[in-house]
């Protein structure tokens, strides 16, 4: 984590923070959710607890705090209780792998009679060499969850519905880790920070051994402009993955009351809440990752800002940290346009049947992802030929 | 950027999923500190949900063997796609290194492979759900 105990304690500071981050995003995402669902339904909302209702989470945290806490006599103790613990854990440890804007760097200075630095502080929980395979690793560990609490709780409802949404978040994991072989094959890294690198500066390609590049700058050198098919199918995907409309039979009301979580209330059923947000956030995170730059500003690499900022007349220090916060916003700003392409979605498609789910994510999703890595492979060996 | 090719840092992970973990049940202790118990405990209450009928299940419900089915062939081709990653992440440097067609014929032959079960399995019924 670090080479001495200043990096170590900021490193696991940022660790907190972005868990924190995580945490905190839940009840403005559900307040978002909220309005949103009402301004699409020509509703209002809720509005009377606070400025436009946002305090009303902040009552409703209260609110679960002073529920009682309830296990019923068949649910099995200790899975029901550890279910709720264990969903927090895997959504978090994917997300804090997702790098957030450019690394910041602090030159070595002297304080309490030593040498200090210099660091290397990334924006992201830590930089994972294999990035991507982790994150497919961690996030598919929600799996368990959603089993423990369905098999915990010794309800019927909370059994079909535990084994009905591990079977469609395994199925749609498929298609999900196959969609992006042809963003790896592209990038030729596992690395999140090397990809988000190669999409940096205007749109520009060589083929045939010529260079193809864009007349003007703000067009960027993402990664959609490659592979639009697996963006489609990635985010068809991530929506599956995270359980949410059209694909969240997992809770299908009519059917199957409220899914694995039946038996939960109060700040347990909070905490699944908090797990699944968490993986909206991851696959908007991704999405933003693979295929929209990342952190990067369309039309500005980061060291070319990195000048423009000197150029303001900022020490190359604040400079560095004024990058980062610019950088940061960017990121924020393509995160929180997928968080509410989510919402939208969900509020706009009605739910398939389970039949049409598994079908389309085995007949449909897993060949036409196969096809594009066919595809990108035979177009990369084309060209580089 | 090359060190961060093959960066781990397993202390980080580790250290977030215990605070993690202490986190929630402390979160959990503490719901259960503050909500307290009501007075009234009768078994109709601690019984499981059921629409409007006493409780009628059983702890060993049974459930369809799709599921089991499904898991199965979830494993099966998963591992063939995680046999890509590696290709994948190496195949521009193949190219490079002139070994190109041969890298690529090779994949073809698996990939056929791949298709080949998923066509057996739509073909033998495995992912009707009726």
């Amino acid at each position: 984590m670090g080479q001495d105990i200043l990096e170590i304690t900021i490193n696991s500071v940022k660790l907190i923070l972005i868990f924190l981050m995580m945490v905190q995003a839940v009840p403005i995402l559900v307040w978002l959710e909220r309005r949103g669902s009402a301004f699409i339904q020509n509703r209002f909302g809720p509005n009377r607890v606070g400025p436009l209702g946002l305090v009303q989470l902040l009552a409703d945290a209260v609110k679960f705090l002073t529920k009682e806490d309830f296990a019923p006599d068949k649910a099995v103790r200790s899975l029901f209780y550890a279910a709720p613990v264990f969903a927090l854990i895997p959504a978090t440890l994917a997300y804090a792998a997702i790098p957030m804007s450019t690394p910041i760097s602090i030159a070595a200075f002297e304080a309490f009679g030593s040498t200090w630095g210099p660091y290397l502080f990334r924006v992201q929980g830590y930089e994972i060499g294999v990035g991507i395979v982790f994150i497919l690793g961690v996030s598919s560990l929600a799996a368990y969850t959603i089993l423990m609490a369905g098999w915990g709780s010794g309800s019927k409802f909370s059994l079909l519905g535990a084994l009905r949404a591990s079977a469609q978040v395994i199925s749609y994991e498929l298609a999900l880790g196959l969609s992006i072989v042809g963003v790896i094959m592209m990038y030729g890294t596992f690395n999140l920070s090397e990809m988000i690198q190669a999409q940096q500066g205007p749109f520009q390609f060589s083929a045939f051994g010529y260079t193809i590049a864009s007349t003007v700058d703000w067009i960027p050198n993402w990664g959609i402009f490659y592979q639009p098919i697996g963006f489609i199918l990635f985010f068809a995907a991530a929506f599956a993955e995270s359980n949410r409309l059209p694909f969240d039979l997992a809770e299908g009301e009519a059917e199957l009351v409220a899914g694995f979580h039946t038996e939960y209330g109060g700040f347990k059923m909070l905490m699944f809440f908090i797990g699944e947000y968490g993986h909206m956030m991851i696959a908007a995170g991704l999405a933003t990752t693979f295929f929209f730059g990342g952190y990067g500003i369309p039309g500005i690499t980061a060291q070319e800002l990195q000048q423009v900022i000197v150029g303001w007349g900022y020490a190359d220090q604040t400079a560095n940290i004024l990058n980062a916060v610019l950088h940061f916003l960017m990121y924020n700003v393509k995160f929180a346009i997928f968080l509410w392409i989510f919402i939208h979605v969900r509020w706009t498609l009605p739910r398939f049947r389970y039949d049409q789910l598994m079908d389309l994510g085995w007949k449909t999703m897993l060949p036409w992802a196969l096809a594009n890595t066919i595809l990108t492979a035979i177009v990369i060996y084309v060209v580089a030929a | 950027m090359t060190s961060a090719a093959t960066s781990m840092p397993i202390g980080g992970i580790i250290f977030l999923a215990i605070f993690i973990a202490i986190f929630g049940t402390g979160l959990i202790f503490l719901a259960r500190a503050i909500g307290g118990q009501r007075k009234n405990n009768s078994a109709a209450k601690r019984d499981v949900y059921e629409c409007g009928i006493p409780g009628q299940e059983k702890k060993e419900s049974k459930v369809s063997v799709k599921f089991y089915l499904t898991a199965i062939l979830f494993i099966l081709f998963d591992i063939e796609i995680i046999f890509m990653y590696p290709w994948a992440i190496s195949f521009r440097d193949f190219i490079s290194s002139g070994m190109g067609t041969p890298v690529l014929i090779s994949m073809g032959v698996f990939v056929a492979v791949f298709i080949y079960g998923l066509w057996w399995e739509v073909k033998s019924r495995a992912l009707e759900w009726d």
